[in-house]
This record gives structure tokens, sequence and C-alpha cells, in this order.
């Protein structure tokens, strides 16, 4: 037994313990399972557009606004609901910031729409010293004529509750800042003391309190007009999320749930009626290194699925096509080898020599066409809306890891089985194509 | 070597096929889908009877939204596109729908897309072609830095790139042909096709080039006097086994996704399809005869 058979070994039970785990992660409940994109699973995306001009930390508007719809999309009871940020500039070629929202599952877009769409926008603003001029002139004056932002957004709110006033037992809304807007806070009225500091929200005015004083604990109270359930609402509202910055719908997709699954069903199909043919003419072709490729590509589906688990990579039906169109091309490194072998062979070299020869001078061709495949999937990748992503990223793995296992697992078992001898029948059984000999 | 010396006779046939691409893309041009676009297209499955055409035509009609596009897809389905339809105009689209139809039917898909995403789409789509393109030439360029002897190492990039230019042309010539029969239309998969057919058209034509690179350095080793002709011919030669069983894997794997995969990536398929025909054609029939065509004129 030479070195290469204990690794061939080694090798086979990696591959048991490998298939063992991707079945094992199937059973429901398993921390690894296949993450599914809407288009298979069925589902709903929101794309919104973030309006950053007036934040100063676009990053950390667009942090708070993730989190807070995060709180919205959770108390809403979607399983599995995918929320990211997208930035603008050059290296994402977006011209604004976005936030993207999956909701597997959820096929009425319209509540979707709604339930995202409802968060309430929070902002206190301070009038302008002529304001009062301003509406005598203009009674149409819009808030933007008449105030302006005092800084202080519904993004620095800790908490919002419900409170009676012990005078008149009229409901009202006390709100507590967090430290950040604690400060904002004691700022903007001890700098603008006697002035109108009007709380805005949704673009209607709630209230205009006059400030009396400076107020340092981050405390306030909004006193409208309140009925007991509008002010519990607005609460609620209020914290699960007031929005930190407006947000607008840019693109939506629904997809229904028998689409995807019947995509679903297809792709698999696809991919192992392709693998089968695939195989039988790999072994009718190259006979017992064909055969080896073949173990070599099962290898193959069993790493890029695990691999695909832990990162873990969310299968779309492009992504699909993709890994598809990569087991053909996994071949390729094989393919490369083994005609190179077979030219070796028909100088007359011995077995062993022609392969570790094949091997040898494949190897440039190899690196050199597959750092072409990568340099396409990491551009595809730049170019992606989820369904492009999703095949840049089946693509660009499978290259990588079809350069082990075409290479690295296909030499093992191949010096692991290859005879010294140069009998017909073994020269047969390592050549290939039409040819008898 | 036939491959070589009959170079006249690929590069026509290549040429005709360009110039019908071309002669398609001009007359038809492209039908852009809503990716690009912007619009609203819904999908919607009716239980039971189909309803006629007319009828679903008569409803949209009255509803004030534009032009639309409505076509059956399948045997129990219609595809409408619109214009950006608002919230509301959704809603009016389905009661619309309901009041014609007697059956049950189920809104299977819709996706809205503003029109500034999809502009916004179609520059980054077109970036994205012109990048995969400038970094490849510069990785042949890079990669064949050792071989400007007897043709500078730029021009096996240029070669390439000629290579890149028909693989791309020709499938896209015949998806607007396509297009212009049966509604084909040029979305984000299209465009992720075209790149993936630029990715294996490169591949492919590395792997001939590589083999040219390799003989030309151990005829200066053993001094050998050969013709450049001869030595192309003989890479192509070399290779031509490999060329055709790794697009013969490839195709297997296309055609099983064709046949029974999605609906989704049926076109898309068959896309990846032309264009792996397209390559392998190229890089044996254009890009290597073009390398000697480039060292004759060299000569002159």
């Amino acid at each position: 037994m030479n070195k290469y058979t204990y690794t061939s070994i080694t090798l086979l039970v990696a591959l048991c313990l490998l298939s063992f785990f991707l079945i094992r992660s199937q059973r429901p409940g398993s921390s690894y399972p296949f993450r599914f994109g809407l288009d298979l699973v069925g589902g709903t995306e929101l794309v919104y557009k973030a309006d950053t001009s007036k934040v100063t930390d676009v990053g950390g508007a667009m942090d708070s606004l993730k989190e807070v719809i995060e709180r919205r999309v959770n108390i809403f009871g979607v399983s599995e609901p995918l929320i990211q940020t997208e930035s603008a500039g050059l290296i994402s070629g977006n011209l604004d910031e976005r936030l993207i929202v999956e909701l597997p599952g959820v096929t009425d877009i319209d509540k979707a729409i709604e339930l995202i769409g409802k968060t309430p926008i929070l902002e206190f603003r301070l009038a302008r010293a002529d304001s009062e001029k301003i509406v005598e002139k203009n009674p149409e004056a819009t808030l933007d004529d008449i105030f302006f932002p005092a800084e202080l957004t519904g993004r620095y709110l800790s908490r919002a509750q419900v409170i009676f006033d012990p005078t008149t037992q009229m409901p009202q809304v006390s709100l507590d800042f967090n430290s950040e807007g604690k400060a904002i806070f004691a700022k903007v009225t001890r700098e603008h003391k006697g002035e109108i500091l009007a709380i805005i929200l949704d673009g209607t005015i709630i209230s205009t309190p006059v400030i009396q004083d400076e107020i340092s604990d981050g405390k306030a109270q909004i006193t409208g007009n309140f009925t007991p359930e509008q002010a519990k609402s607005l609460v609620r509202d209020l914290n699960y999320g007031s929005l930190p910055i407006p947000i607008e719908l840019s693109s939506s997709q629904t997809i229904g749930a028998s689409l995807g699954e019947a995509a679903l069903d297809a792709g698999v199909r696809a991919g192992i009626i392709g693998f089968i043919a695939l195989s039988i003419f790999l072994i009718l072709w190259y006979r017992l290194p064909g055969v080896i490729s073949v173990v070599a590509l099962v290898f193959y589906v069993a790493l890029s699925l695990a691999v695909f688990k832990f990162i873990p990579v969310t299968l779309t039906a492009a992504g699909m096509a993709g890994f598809i169109l990569s087991i053909g091309m996994a071949v390729d490194a094989n393919v490369l080898i083994f005609e190179r072998a077979k030219e070796e062979l028909k100088k007359g070299k011995n077995i062993k020599e022609s392969f570790q020869e094949g091997f040898h001078r494949a190897w440039l061709s190899i690196r050199d066409s597959n750092i072409a495949s990568i340099i396409t999937a990491l551009i595809l990748f730049w170019l992606g809306t989820s369904a492009v992503k999703g095949f840049a990223l089946t693509l660009g793995l499978g290259v990588l890891i079809s350069m082990f296992t075409a290479i690295t697992v296909s030499r093992t078992f191949l010096f692991a089985i290859a005879p010294q001898g140069t009998s017909n029948l073994k020269k047969f059984l390592f050549s290939n194509g039409l040819h008898l000999k | 070597m036939i491959v070589v010396k009959q170079r006249k006779i690929w590069f026509a046939l290549s040429a005709i096929l360009f110039a019908l691409s071309i002669w398609a893309i001009l007359a038809y041009g492209f039908q852009f889908s809503i990716d690009f676009k912007g619009g609203t297209l819904t999908e919607v499955r009716f239980e039971g009877t189909l309803p006629a055409k007319e009828q679903i035509e008569g409803a949209l009609n009255a509803l004030e939204i534009g032009g639309y596009s409505l076509r059956p897809s399948g045997t129990d389905r219609y595809i409408i596109r619109t214009r950006e339809l608002s919230d509301t105009e959704r809603l009016q689209l389905g009661d619309t729908l309901l009041s014609i139809s007697s059956t049950k039917f189920t809104i299977e898909r819709q996706t809205t897309i503003g029109p500034t995403a999809g502009a916004e789409l179609q520059g980054k789509a077109t970036k994205a072609i012109a990048v995969v393109i400038a970094m490849i030439v510069l990785f042949i360029t890079f990669a064949f830095r050792k071989v400007s002897k007897p043709v500078a190492s730029w021009k096996y990039g240029l070669a390439t790139i000629i290579a890149l230019a028909h693989d791309v042309i020709i499938p896209t010539g015949l998806f607007v042909y396509l297009g212009h029969l049966h509604g084909f239309e040029i979305d984000l998969l299209f465009v992720t096709g075209l790149l993936a057919i630029l990715g294996y058209s490169v591949h492919d034509t590395i792997v001939v080039f590589d083999r040219v690179r390799e003989n030309l350095s151990i005829n200066h080793e053993k001094n050998n006097r050969e013709d450049f002709e001869t030595t192309v011919g003989k890479s192509v030669n070399q290779t031509f086994a490999r060329s055709i069983n790794t697009s013969v894997t490839i195709f297997i794997t296309l055609l099983a996704l064709y046949l029974f995969g999605s609906e989704a990536t049926k076109n898309f398929a068959l896309l990846l399809i032309v264009g792996l025909i397209a390559g392998t054609y190229s890089s044996i029939f254009v890009a290597s005869p073009l390398l000697v065509t480039f060292h004759s004129w060299q000569k002159k």
C-alpha cells in the first residue's frame, strides 16, 4: 500500500461523514438547513430607498433603520425574515442607500407594505423666528416653511409609554430618550428657551409646546387630545419603531408558494438528471479514470452543498442554475488532465508517468482559465440583485471547490489504483476515446 | 491543420452569423424587461377554464393604466406587463380580474420596479460588462507576458476580445430575434447569462493559447525553427478533444437544465447553450487562426 491508498481511504471516510452531515442537517430543526431564495419558497421582497439627505452619520442611521424594521417584522410573526442594507457608492454601484426586506411565506404584498410602511416618523422641529408672520401671509404654508428640524427624531427614542394626567385624567404619551438623544434634547431646550418646539408625527403636528426650561433628563410628554386607544397604539408604534429616516418603496416582488415549489423541484430534478447523464458520458469515454472523475464529482457536489449550508448561500433558481452549470465545468480540469495523459501514453510512457505528466502539464491552463472564471464571478456578484448574486456565488465557489476535487481528489484516487505494468488491458482501461487501444 | 489552413472559411462563417446578429439587433431592437425600464409584472393563474384574451383585454382597457402587454403563459396563466402601478392600482387590477372571471384566480407573482431603479440597473449592467472585458484583457496580457515572440502578448488579448465579441453578439442577436417572435425579454438574468458566456469563452480560449505558449517554449528550448502557423495548428489539434469534451459535459448539464429545469431558468439555459456552442467554435476556429493572421500581417 502506498501513501495514496491511505489518503484515499481518509478521503472516502471524509465523504461518508460529509454525506452523513448533509442528510442529518436536512431534518427539521437543524441549525444548518439550506437557505432558499424567495423565488423558490414564495414570499415578498420589498426594496426601499432611504432618504439620507438630512443625516450626517449615514451608516449609523441605516443601522438603526435596519434594527427598527427588524423589530417591526418580528412582531408581525414572519419566520426567518431577512433584512439587509445596501450602501450607495462606487463599489456597490447604487445611487442611494437601500433597505431590502425579504419576507418568506408572505404573499399578500399589500399587507406587507402596510406592515412596514405604517411605521411612524416622529420628529421635533423648532418654529422659525418669524413663523407667525409666515402663517399670516400664507395660510397654506407647509411645515418646512414654518419649522426647521431640531436634530431630534424618533431615532433617539429609548422608550415611550402612556401616562395619565393626574388632574385631568387625560392620556398622555411620555418619551424617554437614550443618552445621545438626552444630550441633543438638553442642548435644544437650553439654546431655544421660550421658543416653540413642535412634535410632528408622520408630517402632522401633534402638539406645539413652548420650551419653559432646559430639560436635561431626556424625558418629554406629548399632550395631544388622545383617546386612550390612540395613545396606546401610538406608544406601540413608537416603541416598535419610529423610523430614523424616511424611506420610499422603490421595487417589490411577490412570488406564490406553489410557483416557488415547482421551480425548486424542477431545479433538483434537472440537477440529478444532468449529473447522471454526465457520469454516463465520463465513464463511457474516459473508462477507469472516468469512474474516478465521477467519484471526484460526487465529492464536489457533497462539498459544495455543505459549503452552501455553512456560509450560508441563499439558493435561488438562478443560483441552482449556476450550480448545475458548475458541475459541468468542474469536470473540465479532469478532461484536460486525462487528455494530456493520453498523449503521454501514446508516446510510450507507462501509466503512472503519463498521469504524473498529465497533472503537471495541465496545471497551468487549469489555473489561468479558472482565474478568468473567478474574475467574472466577482464582477457578477457586484452587479447583483439577489438572483444574480446567487448565480455568481455558486459559480465562483464552484470553481474554487472544483480545483480541489478535480485535482487533489482525483489525483489521490488515480495514483492509488494506477498499476505498474503496460499490458494492453491496463492501457485500455486508462486510455480514452473511441479507439480500443 | 485544416483549422488554421482554411481559416478564411471559418472566419467567413463567423462573419455571416455576426452580421446577421447585428442586423437582428438593429432591426428589432432590444425588448427590455421591467428589470431595466421599470414597471409592474403580474402573473395570474386561473383555476378551471382560462378566460379568453379579449375578455381580459377589455377589462384592462377599462382601467386607466395606459399601454400594457398581455401574454398567455403555460396552459392556465397570463402574464400582464404594465407601467409601474401604485398600491391602489394594484388592488384595482385584482378587482377587475375578479369581475370578469367566474373561476378562481391567484396572483402567482407580482413584481414592481420603479423607473429609477431600472435605469440604475441598466447603467450597472453596462459597467459590469465593460469591467469584465477590461479585466480579462489585462489578465491575458499579464498571463502571456513571457511569450512576446513572434506575436506580442497583447495580440493574444486582442484575439480573445474578438472571440468574446463573437460569443456575446451571436447569442444576443438570436435572442433579439426570438424576442421578436416569442416575446423573450432582455432582463437581468439575460445579462447574467452573457457574463457567464464571457467567462466561459475566455476560459476556453486560454486553454488553447496556453498550449501555443507551451509549444513555443518547447520549440525555443530545442531550437526548433517551426513556422508559427504550424505551431498554432499543432496546438489546436492537441487541445481539440479537450475543447469538444468539455463542451459536451457542460452541454449535458445545460440540456438537463433546459429540458427539466424550472420555467424561470429555461431561456437562461438556452442562452447559455447557444453561448457555449459559439464559445467553443470561436476558441478553435476564430481566436487561434486569428493569431496566425496577426502574425502574417506583422511579416508584411
